[in-house]
C-alpha cells in the first residue's frame, strides 16, 4: 500500500543493474544470496529502505564470506543525516570533473513544422575529494534568474529544476544558492528541463519517393543550423526504408552512407560537421516486384550528434566552492557539451 | 524462476544428503548446505524436514550463514510453530550481540515470524532495540513494531510500544523519524480511530523540519503523513504548501509524485482567488511535465497520475498539450495513455493541432493505437463543439482510406457525434452506407444499424438495408439484435405503410424464435405499444434523446477524490482505490479530499460567535428528547422522531426518500423509507455521506434486496458508525447523503439529533463531575428555557435516561429541582448539564456547561480529543 509505485522502477533501474551490470533471470539465480540481502535492506514490511547502490555495496558485498571480520559494523552512512556519502574518503589528489551536458529533443512534422522542442540539460559531477566537503555551485545570473522568473525577456527560461538528494532544496527555494555535500564518485548533481523555440540544431529536408513494384528513391539534405566556430562531431542520420528493400546505391557529398538491412535503415555518418554547412545524400534501392502485404509503421527519420564547448541554452559554470574543514585546495573541471536526445522527424511516405 | 533442477527430484535422497551437509563440522560446507536449503525452497521445494538442522546452524558469527537461516525460518516457522520456539534463545540473544547489524537482522526477522508463542518473546528485546543506541537498530525496530502490530494489536497496545513509537517521531536521527512515521501510518491505516498519529501545528511542524534531512524515501513517508492530515483554515494549509513545493525538484520521481499529492489535497482548500492558489498551479506544471523524460516505466506511472490530475484540475497543463504528442518509438502503453490525456486537454485553443496529430496517428499500423486514435478524433468532436465539423471531415477522409478496422471504429464514433449534435451531420449517412457490406464487428454494425433506424426517412432504401441484416438475425450478436429490433421498430413508426411486413418478422423473431429475455421482454413491449397505441408507441419510441456529453468518459468524481487522495501508489496507476485490490482491513478507509473554505473570506470557525451555528437544532432537540408528542415513546428508549422527506420525488427523478435517525442498543441507525413514485424498477441502491461533523458513516452497503416497483416503498435500516472522515458542517448537525440507484444519483441534506450521539457510559462519576464542573470557564455556558412542559423531575429524569442523559445528582432549593446531568458524546466530549424545574411551572431552565463550547467549540475539540485520546 505505502509502497510507492516508483519503488519497483527505482529498484529494477539502479540498485540491481549496479550490482549484476545487467539484470536477467540467470543473474538473478546466480546470485540468489545477495538478492534476498539486498531485498532486506531495500525494503522492510514493504517500506523502502535505501537504494543507494553505493551505501549498500559498504556492507553488502558479492563476495561474502571474505569479509567475515570487517563486516562487523553498520556504514553510519545508512542512518545519516548525509546518506549518500561515508566518512574517512582519501584521495591525494582533490578534484571535481563538472560535465554540463544538454540533450535536444526535437519532433518535426512531416510538413516541416517544429511540434516539439525542449532541451534537457544535466550537470554531472565526478568527484574525487577527501573527507566531507562543502561546495556550492555558481551557475551564470541569466539561467538564475530565469528560474526565479524575475527574467523572461531573455530567450531561455528553466523550466522546471531536479536536483540530486544532496542538494538543500529548502536553501535554493530560499535564496537560489546551490550548496550541497556531494556524493563520492560519478553522480548527476542536478538536471533541468527548457522549453525552447531555438532552431533544430541540425536541420534534415528529405524526399522519399516510393514507386511500388520497382524502386525507392531517397534525398536527404542536412543543414547545420548552429555557430559557424562550433562542429558537431559524430553525426549519424537514421533514414528508414521500406523492410523489403534491396540492392542500395549511395552518393553523399560527405561522410558515408551504409545500409543496414536489419534495422531497415540507412544510415549516414558525419564525422565532423561545422555549423552553417549544408550536404546532400542520395540512396537509391530496388523493390521486388511482389507487393509486401504487411503494413509497414512510418518511422521516422533521427539524428544522433554531439557539439563540443557548446551549449544552446547559454548556461555557465561561474564557480565551484569548495570548503573543506582540512583546508585543502582542489580544482574544478568543466565541460561544455550538447547532444541529440530524442531527435525524430516524421516523413510522409 | 525456472526450474534449475529439471531431472526428477528424489526428496528423501535429496534431504537426506543435505541433512548430513548441514550437520557437517566444516563451517563452509554447513554454509554451501545451507546455501543450497534456500535454493531449494527458492524454486518452491518442500524443505521443512529440515527444520531443526536449519536452526543448529543458527548459532554462527558469519552474518551470511545467518541471514540465510533467518530466511529459511521465516518461511517455515509458520508451518513448524512447536519447533519454531527452538529458534527464540538465539533470537533473543543475537537482539544483544554487540554488533548492530546483527541486533537489526534479529529483530528484523522475529517480527516477521508469524508464530504467536514467538510474538511474547519478541517484546522485551523489542522494547530494548526501540530504545538502542545505534539509529539503524532504531529504526528497523520501529518497523517491527508496525510488524507485531498487524499480528497482535492488542499486544502492542498492552505493551505501550504505540507511545514508545510516537516518541521516536522526535528521535534525532531523520532515517528513524520517517520509518516511526510510516509504522504509525501504518498502523493508524489499519485503526481509522486510533487517533495515533496525533497531528497537529506541532508534530506537522517537526514533520515538515524532518523533511528537509530524511533520505528520499523517509521524505515520501513523511509526505504521505501530511496528507492525511487536515489543516484547519486555508493559511495553514498555504503555509504547509509553501514547505513543501522545494521537494517538486528532488530528483526522484516518487518525492515528486508524493508532494504533489499533499499540494493537489491543501489546494482544495485555498480559495480560488487567492493569489498563492495560482502561484501553485504555475508551480505544479514543471515538474509534471519533467517526470515524462524518464524511462518508459516511469513515464507510464507519471502519465496514469497525470491522467487523474487533468480531470481533478485541467488548468494546471492546458498549455502543455504538446508534450502528450505521441512518438513514433513511444511502447504502446505510453502510447495509449497519451492519446487519453490529448483529449482530456482538447480545447478550441489548440484543436487545430490536436487533430491534424491524430489525423496522423490514425495511419499507424498499430491497430490497438490506431483504434483509439479515431475513437479520440470523436471524442474531440463531442468535447470541442466547435471542431465537430473539422472532426467529422477527418473521419470521413479516414473511411476513405478503406481500411477495414479505421472504418469501424469511425462509424462507432460517428453515432457517438450524432446523438450530442442531431440533425446536422446527416449529409454524411450515404457515404456511410456504401461502407455497411465491410462491417464485420457486433460495436460498428449496431451503430451503423441505430443510424439507419434514427434517421430512416432520409435513406430511402433503409428498409432494404435493415433487411439485409435480419436474414442472419439468429447469428447477430444480442447488441446488434437489439439495435437491429429498434431500428426496425423505429422505421415502421416513420414509414407504416412499406414496412409492416418488415416490423411483424422482427417482432416475431425476437418474441418466439429467441432465448434471449431482454430481446423478446422488448420484442413484447414493442409489440403490445405497436398494436394498443401507435400515437404512444411514437412518443415512447422517437421520444428526443438525452444529449450526450464527454462526461461518460471521466472518472466518477468520488473515486477521483479518492485516486487524488492515492497519487503515487498502486491505486493511481490502476484507477482503483486500494480497497479494490489489496487484501485485508488495510486501504478500506476511503479518502476524500479536504472541503474548500469559504470562498475568499478567510472563513475561520473558531472566530466565530459562540451562539451563531447550530442552535436552534440543538434546542429542538432539547425539547424532542422530552418525547412532547405526548409520552407514547418507550421509557428506556431514546427518542425517534417521526420520518420527515428528506428527497422529493420531483427533484429526483422519481425517487422519494424519507427518513429519521435512532439510536438502539448503543447502535446509530438511519432509517429510510424508499418510494418509487417513477415508472420503472429501481435497482442498485447505494448511499453514501459526505464528510461531517461526527464522522458519521455507513457502517455496510445500503441493503435494498429487491427491486423497487413503481408505487412500492420498502423500509430500510441503514447502522451508521462513526469512523467516516470528519469536518464541521454548517450547522454542526447537518448530514449531506448521496443516494445512487439504476437511473442518477442523487444528494439532499438533513440534520440528525445531537442526542444521536449521546453513548451509553456517560454517566460521570461524582466527584469527577464536581471536579470537572468547576473547570468549565464561563464562556462554555449555555442557557436555554424550555418551555410547557408538565413532568416531574423524576418522570423527566427517567425520559432523559432513555436518550442517555444521565442523572448525576439531585437537590431542591427553595421549591426548584435541581438536576445535575451528565451526557458523553462519541467523539469523547462530555457534556454537563444543570436543569432547574419550578414545580408547578412548566417551564424548566436548562444551563448547560460543556467541557467546551457546544456550538463554537465542539467540532474543533472533536479533532483535538480524535487525535488525541487513545
Amino acid at each position: 500500500m505505502s509502497a510507492s509505485a516508483v519503488f519497483v522502477l527505482d529498484l529494477k533501474g539502479k540498485v540491481f543493474t549496479e550490482y549484476f551490470k545487467e539484470l536477467e533471470e540467470e543473474s538473478i539465480q546466480d546470485n540468489f544470496v545477495v538478492v534476498y540481502e539486498l531485498l532486506d535492506e531495500l525494503m522492510d514490511f514493504g517500506f523502502p529502505q535505501t537504494t543507494d547502490s553505493k551505501i549498500l555495496q559498504e556492507y553488502i558485498t558479492q563476495k561474502g564470506n571474505k569479509l567475515e571480520v570487517a563486516k562487523t559494523k553498520v556504514p553510519t552512512t545508512v542512518t545519516n543525516a548525509v546518506s549518500w556519502r561515508s566518512e574517512g574518503i582519501k584521495y591525494k589528489k582533490n578534484e571535481v570533473f563538472i560535465d554540463v551536458i544538454e540533450s535536444i529533443n526535437v519532433l518535426v512534422n512531416a510538413n516541416g513544422s517544429v511540434m516539439s522542442s525542449d532541451i534537457v540539460g544535466s550537470i554531472k559531477l565526478k568527484t574525487m575529494l577527501s573527507g566531507m566537503p562543502e561546495l556550492r555551485l555558481g551557475l551564470n545570473d541569466r539561467m538564475l534568474f530565469a528560474l526565479t522568473g524575475r527574467d523572461k525577456g531573455k530567450s531561455v527560461a528553466m523550466e522546471d529544476v531536479k536536483f540530486h538528494q544532496c542538494v538543500r532544496l529548502s536553501r535554493f527555494e530560499s535564496d537560489r544558492t546551490i550548496s550541497f555535500i556531494p556524493p563520492d564518485g560519478e553522480s548527476e548533481l542536478m538536471s533541468y528541463r527548457i522549453n525552447t523555440h531555438v532552431k533544430p540544431l541540425i536541420w534534415i529536408e528529405s524526399v522519399i519517393e516510393k514507386f511500388s513494384h520497382s524502386r525507392v528513391e531517397i534525398m536527404v539534405k542536412a543543414k547545420g543550423q548552429f555557430k559557424k566556430q562550433s562542429v558537431a562531431n559524430n553525426v549519424e542520420i537514421h533514414v528508414p526504408v521500406p523492410s523489403d528493400a534491396d540492392s542500395p546505391k549511395f552518393k553523399a557529398s560527405t561522410g558515408h552512407a551504409k545500409y543496414v538491412p536489419e534495422k531497415n535503415l540507412v544510415v549516414w555518418s558525419i564525422k565532423s560537421f561545422p555549423g552553417g554547412k549544408e550536404f546532400l545524400m542520395r540512396a537509391h534501392f530496388g523493390l521486388p516486384s511482389v507487393e509486401n502485404h504487411e503494413l509497414e509503421g512510418r518511422p521516422p527519420i533521427t539524428v544522433k550528434f554531439e557539439i563540443p564547448y557548446f551549449t544552446v541554452s547559454g548556461i555557465q559554470v561561474r564557480y565551484m566552492k569548495i570548503i573543506e574543514k582540512s583546508g585543502y585546495q582542489a580544482l574544478p573541471w568543466v565541460r561544455y557539451i550538447t547532444q541529440s536526445g530524442d531527435y525524430q522527424l516524421r516523413t510522409n511516405s | 524462476l525456472k526450474v534449475i533442477n529439471c531431472c526428477v527430484w528424489d526428496p528423501s535422497g535429496e534431504i537426506f544428503e543435505l541433512k548430513a551437509e548441514l550437520n557437517s563440522d566444516k563451517k563452509e560446507k554447513k554454509k554451501e548446505a545451507v546455501k543450497k536449503v534456500i535454493a531449494s525452497m527458492t524454486v518452491g521445494k518442500d524443505v521443512s524436514a529440515l527444520f531443526p538442522d536449519v536452526v543448529n546452524c543458527m548459532q554462527t558469527d558469519n552474518l551470511e550463514l545467518k541471514k540465510l537461516v533467518y530466511l529459511y525460518l521465516m518461511n517455515y516457522a509458520k508451518s513448524q510453530p512447536d519447533m519454531a520456539i527452538m529458534a527464540v534463545n538465539t533470537f533473543v540473544k543475537d537482539c544483544e550481540d554487540p554488533n548492530p547489524l546483527i541486533r537489526a537482522l534479529a529483530v528484523r526477522t522475529m517480527g516477521c515470524i508469524r508464530v504467536d508463542k514467538i510474538t511474547e518473546y519478541l517484546c522485551e528485546p523489542l522494547r530494548k532495540c526501540l530504545k538502542d543506541e545505534d539509529p539503524y537498530v532504531r529504526k528497523t525496530a520501529a518497523v517491527c513494531v508496525a510488524k507485531l502490530h498487524d499480528i497482535n494489536a492488542q499486544l502492542v497496545e498492552d505493551q505501550g510500544f504505540l507511545d514508545t513509537l510516537k516518541d521516536l517521531i522526535s528521535d534525532s536521527n531523520p532515517m528513524v523519524v520517517a520509518n516511526a512515521v510510516a509504522a504509525l501510518s501504518e498502523i493508524a491505516e489499519s485503526h481509522p480511530n486510533s487517533n495515533l498519529l496525533d497531528l497537529n501545528p506541532q508534530t506537522i511542524n517537526k514533520l515538515l523540519t524532518a523533511l528537509n534531512e530524511c533520505t528520499e524515501w523517509g521524505q515520501i513517508f513523511i509526505l504521505d503523513c501530511l496528507a492525511n492530515y487536515m489543516p484547519r483554515d486555508d493559511r495553514e494549509s498555504q503555509s504547509i504548501c509553501e514547505r513543501v513545493t522545494p521537494r517538486l525538484s528532488h530528483a526522484n520521481s516518487a518525492v515528486v509524485l508524493s508532494a504533489v499529492k499533499v499540494l493537489m489535497k491543501f489546494m482544495e482548500m485555498l480559495p480560488k482567488d487567492l493569489d498563492y492558489y495560482g502561484t501553485l498551479l504555475k508551480k505544479l506544471a514543471p515538474p509534471l511535465v519533467t517526470l515524462l523524460s524518464a524511462e518508459p516505466e516511469l513515464q507510464y506511472v507519471a502519465l496514469r497520475n497525470i491522467n487523474l490530475i487533468v480531470q481533478k484540475r485541467p488548468e494546471i497543463l492546458k498549455h502543455e498539450m504538446k508534450v502528450f504528442f505521441v512518438k513514433y518509438n513511444d511502447p504502446i502503453y505510453v502510447k495509449l495513455e497519451k492519446l487519453d490525456i490529448m483529449i482530456r486537454l482538447a480545447s478550441q485553443a489548440n484543436i487545430a493541432q490536436v487533430l491534424a496529430e491524430l489525423k496522423e496517428y490514425a495511419t499507424e499500423v498499430d491497430v490497438d493505437f490506431v483504434r483509439k486514435a479515431v475513437r479520440a478524433i470523436g471524442r474531440c468532436a463531442i468535447k470541442v463543439e466547435q471542431s465537430a465539423e473539422r472532426c467529422v471531415s477527418t473521419l470521413l477522409d479516414l473511411i476513405q482510406t478503406k481500411v477495414n478496422y479505421v472504418v469501424q471504429e469511425a462509424i462507432v464514433v460517428i453515432k457517438d457525434i450524432f446523438r450530442k449534435y442531431p440533425n446536422k451531420y446527416e449529409s454524411v449517412i450515404a457515404t456511410l452506407c456504401e461502407n455497411l457490406d465491410s462491417l464485420d464487428e457486433p460495436e460498428a454494425r449496431a451503430a451503423m444499424i441505430w443510424i439507419v433506424g434514427e434517421y430512416a426517412e432520409r435513406i430511402d432504401n433503409a428498409d432494404e438495408l435493415l433487411e439485409s441484416f435480419l436474414e442472419g438475425f439468429h447469428d447477430e450478436s444480442t447488441q446488434v439484435q437489439l439495435q437491429l429490433l429498434t431500428a426496425i421498430v423505429k422505421l415502421f413508426l416513420k414509414k407504416p405503410t412499406e414496412t409492416q411486413e418488415l416490423v411483424q418478422q422482427v417482432l416475431s423473431l425476437a418474441t418466439q424464435d429467441s432465448d434471449n429475455p431482454d430481446l423478446r421482454d422488448r420484442g413484447y413491449i414493442y409489440w403490445r405499444l405497436l398494436s394498443t397505441d401507435p400515437v404512444a408507441a411514437k412518443e415512447v419510441v422517437l421520444a428526443e434523446k438525452p444529449l450526450i456529453s464527454e462526461e461518460t468518459d471521466l472518472i466518477e468524481p468520488t473515486l477521483l477524490e479518492e485516486l487524488i487522495c492515492h497519487i503515487g501508489t498502486l491505486a493511481s496507476v490502476y484507477h482503483k482505490p486500494p480497497s479494490a485490490f489489496v487484501e485485508g482491513s488495510r486501504g478500506v478507509q476511503h479518502k476524500r479530499l479536504p472541503a474548500r473554505m469559504g470562498a475568499g473570506l478567510g472563513a475561520a470557525p473558531a472566530a466565530m460567535p459562540a451562539s451563531l451555528g447550530g442552535a436552534p437544532a440543538v434546542g429542538g432537540g432539547l425539547g424532542d428528547l422530552f418525547d412532547l408528542g405526548g409520552g407514547v415513546g418507550m421509557p428506556t428508549g431514546s427518542y425517534v422522531a417521526p420520518k420527515t422527506a428528506w428527497l422529493l420525488a420531483m427533484k429526483a427523478k422519481g425517487l422519494e426518500i424519507s427518513g429519521t435517525f435512532a439510536r438502539r442498543g448503543g447502535i446509530i441507525q438511519m432509517d429510510l423509507s424508499l418510494t418509487n413514485k417513477a415508472m420503472s424498477v429501481m435497482t442498485d441502491f447505494a448511499i453514501q455521506f459526505n464528510r461531517n461533523s461526527f464522522g458519521l458513516a455507513p457502517a455496510g452497503p445500503m441493503q435494498v434486496l429487491t427491486p423497487l416497483s413503481p408505487n412500492q416503498t420498502i423500509d430500510v435500516s441503514l447502522p451508521l458508525s462513526m469512523s467516516g472522515p470528519v469536518m464541521k458542517m454548517e450547522p454542526l448537525n447537518n448530514l449531506q447523503v448521496a443516494v445512487k440507484n439504476n437511473i442518477d444519483v442523487f444528494y439532499f441534506s438533513c440534520q440528525y439529533p445531537l442526542s444521536l450521539l449521546f453513548v451509553e457510559d456517560g454517566k460521570m462519576d461524582r466527584q469527577v463531575f464536581l471536579a470537572t464542573w468547576k473547570d468549565i470557564p464561563n464562556d462554555n455556558e449555555a442557557q436555554f428555557q424550555i418551555k410547557d412542559i408538565h413532568l416531574n423531575s423524576d418522570v423527566a429524569s427517567n425520559k432523559l435516561q432513555g436518550s442517555n442523559i444521565f442523572t448525576i445528582a439531585k437537590r431542591t432549593v427553595e421549591g426548584q429541582d435541581m438536576l445535575y446531568q451528565s451526557v458523553k458524546l462519541t467523539n469523547g466530549i462530555w457534556v454537563l448539564a444543570e436543569m432547574r424545574i419550578q414545580t408547578g411551572n412548566p417551564n424548566y431552565t436548562k444551563t448547560n456547561g460543556f467541557r467546551d463550547c457546544m456550538q463554537k467549540q465542539m467540532y474543533d475539540s472533536t479533532s483535538v480529543v480524535r487525535f488525541s485520546s487513545k
